[in-house]
């Protein structure tokens, strides 16, 4: 604790002296063609895509590089009334977990789909971090195509990241939690036998990036942190950041920080699919969902799968070895090289950093300190590169610019610091305002990092924009961080709490889907045409088969709705044309309105509770007939014979009947 | 009798008049292209001899505003005829070349040029029609206003900027006409120049 202290007071000390006798205003922070650099002119393009973690708001939001430009949020776990996801009954499926329909979630950490440890544009993995899941955006069309539930787990924190030809997403557990098919009505004091640390690897099809849940590590019972797979000479291997090894269950604050080396658990990811493979593993009776969005069908399926393969600490005892990482580790991150595994002790005052060779070398040579729980346990300093000294206060997440220096975020000391990752000589410091928790360097924790800027995600805003009551934005900063000095460009709010972050070069999303073509509309309740727009009574269940183009719905009238009936507006946008969605909303309706994008077809549930005319309408501004974009529906008490009948807005049809019947079945 | 038959670069000339007119009947003849401030990627529509490709749709469904009619390949007659006219020309150039015979050249391009000035007129009617005869109850009426397209060139039509131009095919077409009237204007000089 006192070399802690004297640490700590150094790094206080050392800023001071290079700050001046008086820390820096931030009015200061910004100098020189900051602006300019940052000024993305109107009809230019930012040069990035930045994918930003939602957090507690459970969406990711895109921002553009380096503008800072918020350009879209999309929904993942979180039910999104702008555009109906999570309500409308086609997306609903895409939020059912084995807990039931769960609208919400904690999205911590964004993976981009990799080729050769190189991001290659296809696909965005996102965690849930509160109700384990694993979701995958399409970059063609940014939306979110695939939900997985993770079994065996609960605060899915290490995840989702990916193995260097996105063989593998992980999905660590943070919390230990008793296996599923054991009984978890168990005392909490029996924590240090009844608790597991669940690791789960799903395996992602090649062309398709369907995900399925191959198998699972049953780890000790620590809490799993961070990780990162390794790359190149290291590509085998998963390496994870863990703290808790007292195994505490209170007041952990305390309990969790008694050990002075928590571990980081390396995990030969290749060995273990060549042991399941082999039929190692036990099968472990369990309950999953597994979501998918098809995009010809515009339609989200859920189902639920009963057990998984789990493999023991026994089983990969060959495969799995824990190396010692000073004071509660946090990023795990690994270099571009794959030789350097940099662990954040958030306690502690330096940062460790090993080498691949030295830890294989080590496991070969048998070189133990002993076991943890089963798991061989590498002699920190058989593994250990070298320690970066004085780096800082609060350690937490490193990436790198791919010419050979890492960038680490000081969450205590509000700042990002540059060192070199082979002589972990410290070059350069810069503060940001302020608690930055991750950063980010475009493609900086890949193979190939485009080492030009590095932005920072601050929990902390004060002074930094116009105050917004008690809560105020979070913030990103903007480093350059193409010269030997880093610079700040500009900080920009953001939306939700962003956790990690990950961007690509705008060329590489340059083939993205325009609209949905109606001919590959495959929808069950589709309407290709106007003409095949009618209204189905079946029961006390309504199909409404709406089509919705400039400037009018068909049909726009509709009686014979009663009380209680389960009214299913099924709307095809006709349109087959670029950035022309179309709104539908209807009074009183419980869930949500639909945004509905051109080719596609989105259904609303729609439950009258009271007689009365409702009217339905548009709810973007699609053209300059926009506002006549509306329609009613008529609802007559339960039990009545008002007749079933529409009408189309369409001269040509009414030419002929001005109002048509619907069926009835 | 000599001077009838035809120089040997003409009937190579007319050869390849026959293969360029067989090639118009596999490309666009002409493009229409509109741009509107919220169109800046433009909307196209290319007329092939047979069909019409590109953003018509769109262009039909932004022309309902206005009362424009819309523009279905099923309506158009000549769709039909065009192919077989095209195809005709490019025999009778071979046909002429075969024959070597300056009077079938003159008749070739006498024909060619009545077909080609039919074919800008009827194309122009097209677009008085379209353009003139409009839906009364149409959303948007500006006193006055008509949207005949431009025969080739550019016209601007409320918030669209309409270009006009022949593609490959109608510049094809243009070749042709005018590598026949150069030929029959050599032709028809040769004679002079023998006399002397």
């Amino acid at each position: 604790m006192k070399s802690l202290k004297f640490f700590g007071l150094g790094s206080v000390m050392a800023l001071l002296l290079l700050s001046g006798c008086k820390p820096k205003g931030t009015e200061t922070a910004v100098t020189g063609d900051a602006a300019e650099r940052v000024y993305v002119a109107p009809g230019k393009y930012d040069e990035f895509y930045n994918f930003v973690s939602g957090g507690f708001n459970g969406q990711v939001n895109v921002y553009g590089l380096p503008s800072g430009r918020l350009l879209k949020v999309l929904p993942v776990f979180s039910v999104n009334p702008e555009n109906g996801y999570g309500y409308s009954e086609e997306t609903k499926p895409m939020l059912q977990t084995s807990h039931g329909f769960i609208p919400w979630d904690d999205q911590h950490h964004l993976s981009l789909s990799q080729t050769n440890g190189e991001v290659d544009g296809r696909w965005l993995f996102a965690n849930a971090n509160n109700t384990p899941r694993v979701a995958r955006l399409d970059l063609k069309t940014f939306k979110t195509v695939e939900i997985l539930e993770i079994p065996n787990s609960a605060g899915n924190h290490s995840s989702p990241f990916l193995t260097e030809n996105t063989e593998y997403v992980v999905a660590g557990t943070r919390f230990a939690v008793p296996m599923d098919d054991e009984n978890g009505d168990v005392p909490i004091e029996s924590f240090k036998s009844n608790f597991k640390g669940v690791l789960s690897f799903i395996g992602i099809d090649k062309q398709s990036g369907d995900m399925d849940l191959s198998f699972q590590i049953e780890a000790p019972g620590i809490n799993f942190d961070l990780s990162h797979a390794g790359k190149k000479k290291s590509g085998d291997w998963f390496f994870f950041s863990c703290y808790n090894s007292e195994k505490a269950n209170t007041l952990l604050e305390v309990n969790a920080s008694q050990n002075d080396k928590d571990f980081i658990m390396a995990v030969n990811w290749k060995k273990a699919a060549e042991l399941v493979k082999a039929g190692k593993g036990r099968k472990v009776v369990t309950e999953y969902a597994h979501n998918k969005f098809d995009e010809s069908t515009h339609t989200a399926t859920s189902t639920m799968k009963k057990e998984v393969i789990v493999l023991s600490v026994e089983d990969m005892k060959d495969a799995m070895f824990m190396i010692p990482c000073p004071k509660s580790p946090h990023g795990c991150d690994i270099d571009p090289t794959g030789e350097y595994i940099v662990g954040s002790g958030k306690l502690a005052a330096l940062i460790p950093v090993f080498s691949f060779d030295k830890m294989i070398k080590a496991i070969a040579d048998k070189n133990f300190a002993g076991e943890f729980d089963g798991v061989k346990v590498i002699k920190y300093e058989a593994a250990l590169h070298g320690e970066v000294q004085k780096p800082g206060l609060g350690p937490l997440h490193t990436e790198f610019d791919g010419k050979g220096n890492a960038y680490t975020s000081m969450f205590v000391s509000s700042e990002v610091v540059k060192w070199n990752i082979k002589d972990l000589k410290v070059l350069d410091r810069q503060p940001t305002f302020y608690s930055v928790g991750h950063l980010m360097i475009p493609g900086g924790d890949s193979a190939k990092p485009f080492g030009k800027y590095l932005v920072a995600y601050n929990k902390i805003t004060k002074d930094r924009y116009l105050p917004t009551g008690p809560e105020l934005a979070q913030s990103a900063q903007l480093y350059d961080i193409s010269g030997d000095k880093m610079k700040l460009l500009l900080d920009y709010p953001t939306f939700g709490e962003p956790h990690y972050a990950q961007a690509l070069p705008a060329e590489m999303l340059k083939d993205q889907v325009k609209f949905f073509r109606i001919e590959d509309n495959k929808h069950p309740y589709a309407t290709k045409g106007e003409a095949e727009s009618k209204v189905v009574r079946e029961g006390n269940k309504v199909h409404v088969y709406m089509t919705s183009i400039r400037s009018h719905f068909a049909p726009d009238n509709i009686e014979g709705i009663r009380v209680g009936d389960e009214v299913l507006f099924h709307v095809t946008n006709l349109e087959q044309d670029w950035d022309i969605p179309h709104g539908f909303a209807i009074k009183g309706a419980e869930n949500a309105e639909l945004l509905i994008m051109p080719g596609e077809t989105c259904t609303l549930k729609w439950i009258p509770k009271k007689p009365g005319m409702y009217p339905m309408y548009c709810t973007d501004f699609c053209s300059a007939l926009h506002q006549e974009m509306q329609g009613y529906v008529r609802v007559s008490p339960a039990g009545s014979n008002t007749p079933l009948i529409y009408s189309l807005n369409n001269k040509k049809d009414n030419a002929q009947s001005p109002v048509k019947a619907g069926e009835t079945k | 009798m000599k001077n009838n038959s035809l120089k040997k670069i003409t009937r190579i000339a007319l050869v390849f008049c026959g293969c360029a007119l067989v090639v118009s009947l596999f490309v666009p003849l002409w493009s229409i292209y509109l741009t509107a401030p919220q169109y800046p990627e433009g909307l196209a529509m290319y007329l092939w001899p047979n069909k019409i490709t590109g953003e018509y749709e769109i262009i039909n469904g932004l022309n309902h505003y206005i009362g424009m009619k819309t523009i279905h390949p099923d309506d158009f007659w000549e769709f039909k005829v065009l192919p077989y006219a095209l195809g005709f020309f490019a025999f009778l150039c071979f046909l002429t070349a075969f024959l070597n015979r300056k009077i079938w050249l003159y008749l070739t391009l006498v024909l060619f040029l009545i077909f080609g000035v039919a074919f800008m007129v009827d194309f122009w009617l097209w677009e008085y029609d379209y353009g003139h005869n409009l839906d009364p109850t149409a959303p948007i009426i500006v006193p006055g206003m008509s949207y005949q397209p431009p025969l080739i060139g550019f016209k601007q039509l409320l918030n669209f900027g309409a270009y006009s131009y022949p593609n490959i095919g109608g510049g094809i077409m243009f070749g042709v006409a005018l590598i026949l009237a150069i030929l029959a204007f050599i032709e028809y000089r040769k004679p002079k120049q023998s006399e002397l």
